[in-house]
């Protein structure tokens, strides 16, 4: 990684990642003065802890998002998914503590079962990811909403704690979150599978005849993303106490999730991200919205905002990931190699 | 197997002067090698659904019945000619659902009953539609952000924006005359009985579509779809292809909504998941998501096999629940199957490509992602 300061002066040691950062750092900072015009405290106990709630459902979600796109594809099923795994595991509960294990294993297992066929579709039946998960999606809600009007099922009080206890001021949600971002970090730093993952989301093609099975780091990924779904599933399920079949298509989560991605740093491409600057693109989105709740901003309104803040990120991501680029690595500028032509 | 035959002919013809082999067989040799093309495939599947449907309820093949269905189909197969031409140059449109919001909503509050308003409104929805194309995409080509995260943003944006605007619905549809052309048809034709307008309007874009996919705009756009730095080497500029295709795209949303508004009214919801259905269209007739691949009326027929099969659907007493499951199942099997059959005639050549891209010479798309990436 040397070179890389020579290349682009003192924001050129930043990673991505370092900018991701430093836009939440931003964030709060902003978000702490205009919280304190309006007169209250951005690091309350009360405010920290509404934050931290409103990260956790799109965090695991976006976790699993970001496997699936290092990877190259995508995961636009996610919302059915946890809606599908809400109303199956609360079926399954039916409200008695002893029975919210199985419901969990339940629940966890067919959105399993649901990432193995996404990933199948696209590893082997060569279907853009895009495609294979919009379908999907399509056929899990057609399966939703012939089977389940309405709420379905109950969850029992101990398991409706998960979503409403706290340790000091942080809830047990967030710590699953937190959990579950170091266990997809070691993944993707530590073992064979996540470096086959970012070296089949780079270039497929090369992974191959580097004699990497390129259907399995994909197939993993897409499992992971639905059981991460799941997981937000069953959070939505132990907040609600019921299970609500539309709850993930009202979340809009597949497209925020992908949003959140992108805004960590993640290109959308595959093959270059990582899972912190997913986490902190979350907390940009908890934090813009928490501001503009506190500031009673029109709910309307803060919709152009997110859309403006997620393209001007992205753009000056892409600005840099071409500037960034090691001098032997460097693909040569189309209008550089024409201009050697010419020479 | 000799369409398959016949298709490997075609593409391991790149020999100057011989006769392209396609065109060395017959009418029926011809039609035959393009019908197992997955555009090919869709009018075939087009007519099948047809057939199934007249079989299962007779008064569908009614001439009268059947020109209504295809007037009422004309804005998902409008929304469809617009998403292709983003598809086909590597693209996305996420934002034709709001775009179409937007303009019911624009078309309901400043038209509303003044009948004078009818032109200049309709001149105002179509700036609309143009201007949020080009911003859609300026956005992609100069930012560099990828389409899928600009449209999706310019969603967020647009919605927004024309509900705080407008808080949250149009106030009354549009007056009668307005709403005439998405509702209006011809009256006593012989035969048909109608032509509805938004069906005339269909035809004369598509049309146009095939007009322009001639011109060099649209071969430069196939070009640009299938190798950007290859069309940027050989002279074409880029973003402003691109940024016209979002700009053709947007129009067409706008289109779409003129004609909803007609039939459909002001509802809020007037629109929705419109831009998923006119990617489903698309993908359907054989159009390759990442661009450079499919024929503009193989999309259309995209749109119409989709709906014709929900009418088959319905027509079977399935309920509409179980839609949206048919749906998906239907466009994962054409995907896959689209995805063997491009394959079926470029194995050799795939095979060759693969080893120019290795050759270091020639940059292929992306090299170097991944590569200087530390994970975490």
């Amino acid at each position: 990684m040397s070179g890389r300061g020579a290349l682009a002066g003192r924001l050129g040691t930043l990673t991505s990642t370092g900018i991701v950062l430093a836009v939440l750092a931003g964030a709060v900072v902003l978000g702490t003065v205009l919280t304190a015009v309006e007169g209250r405290n951005f690091f309350s106990t009360g405010n920290l802890r509404d934050i931290l709630t409103a990260t956790s459902v799109l965090g695991f979600i976006a976790i699993g998002q970001t496997l699936v796109i290092l990877g190259g594809s995508l995961d636009l099923s996610v919302p059915f998914v946890a809606s599908l795994t809400g109303v199956v595991a609360g079926g399954v509960m039916a409200g008695e503590t002893g029975r919210v294990v199985p419901g969990v294993l339940a629940g966890i297992a067919l959105a399993a079962a649901i990432g193995l066929v996404n990933g199948l579709v696209v590893s082997l039946l060569r279907v853009h990811g895009f495609i294979a998960t919009l379908g999907m999606g399509l056929v899990i809600s057609g399966y939703i909403a012939s089977n389940y009007q309405g709420n379905h099922g109950s969850a029992p009080r101990s398991f409706r704690m998960i979503g409403i206890s706290f340790i000091g001021p942080v809830p047990v949600s967030t710590l699953l979150l937190l959990g579950c971002a170091v266990l997809a970090i070691v993944l993707l730093r530590r073992t064979r599978l996540g470096h086959h993952l970012y070296a089949v989301g780079g270039n497929p093609e090369v992974a191959r005849l580097s004699g990497v099975r390129t259907a399995v780091p994909i197939v993993a990924a897409h499992v992971l993303c639905s059981v991460l779904a799941g997981m937000a599933g069953l959070l939505l399920l132990a907040r609600l106490s019921v299970g609500n079949p539309t709850i993930g298509s009202q979340g809009q989560y597949d497209l925020m999730s992908i949003a959140a991605v992108v805004l960590g740093g993640t290109v959308l491409a595959g093959g270059k991200g990582n899972i912190t600057g997913t986490l902190a693109g979350v907390a940009i989105f908890a934090v813009m919205d928490n501001v503009m709740a506190v500031m009673e901003t029109d709910p309307f309104l803060r919709n152009v905002v997110r859309g403006v803040v997620i393209v001007a990120a992205v753009a000056v991501y892409s600005r840099r990931s071409i500037g960034r680029r090691p001098a032997r690595f460097e693909r040569p500028g189309v209008l550089d190699s024409a201009l050697q032509e010419a020479k | 197997m000799s369409t398959s035959a016949t298709a490997r002919d075609t593409t391991r013809d790149t020999a100057r002067g011989t006769a392209l082999p396609r065109h060395t067989h017959g009418v029926a040799g011809r039609m035959a090698a393009s019908v197992s093309t997955p555009g090919g495939a869709v009018f075939v599947l087009v007519l099948a659904l047809l057939v199934a449907t007249i079989v299962a309820n007779p008064t569908f093949g009614d001439p009268g019945v059947l020109i209504r269905f295809l007037g009422r189909t004309a804005p998902i197969a409008i929304a469809a000619i617009g998403q292709y031409y983003v598809i086909v140059s590597g693209e996305f449109d996420l934002s034709m659902a709001a775009v179409i919001a937007a303009q019911v909503v624009v078309a309901g509050n400043y038209i509303g009953d003044d009948t004078g308003r009818n032109v200049v409104g309709l001149v105002l929805m179509l700036g609309l539609g143009a201007l949020v194309g080009l911003l859609n995409g300026l956005a992609t080509t100069l930012l560099q952000v990828p389409s899928f995260i600009v449209t999706l943003a310019m969603m967020l944006a647009l919605t927004g924006l024309v509900r705080y605007l407008s808080g949250g619905a149009a106030d009354a549809p549009p007056n009668d005359a307005f709403r005439e052309i998405g509702r209006g048809a011809i009256e006593g034709v012989p035969v048909v009985d109608v032509i509805p307008y938004p069906l005339l309007i269909l035809a004369a874009l598509s049309a146009l579509a095939v007009w322009l996919m001639r011109r060099p705009f649209g071969r430069t756009l196939l070009a640009v779809g299938d190798n950007p730095a290859a069309a940027h080497l050989s002279g074409a500029r880029v973003w402003w292809v691109k940024t016209r295709a979002f700009v053709l795209s947007s129009l067409a949303a706008t289109v779409a909504g003129i004609l909803l508004v007609g039939y459909a009214g002001v509802h809020p919801t007037v629109g929705q998941g419109y831009e998923f259905s006119a990617i489903t269209a698309v993908v359907l007739g054989g159009v390759v998501l990442g661009g450079g691949r499919g024929w503009v009326l193989s999309a259309v027929a995209g749109a119409f096999a989709i709906e014709l099969l929900f009418t088959l659907l319905t027509v079977l007493d399935v309920d509409a629940t179980w839609r949206d499951t048919v749906r998906g199942l239907i466009i994962i099997a054409a995907v896959a199957f689209a995805a063997r059959a491009w394959t079926v005639g470029r194995r050799t050549s795939g095979r060759a490509r693969r080893t120019t891209l290795s050759d270091p010479s020639a940059p292929p798309t992306e090299p170097t992602s991944g590569t200087n990436t530390g994970g975490n």
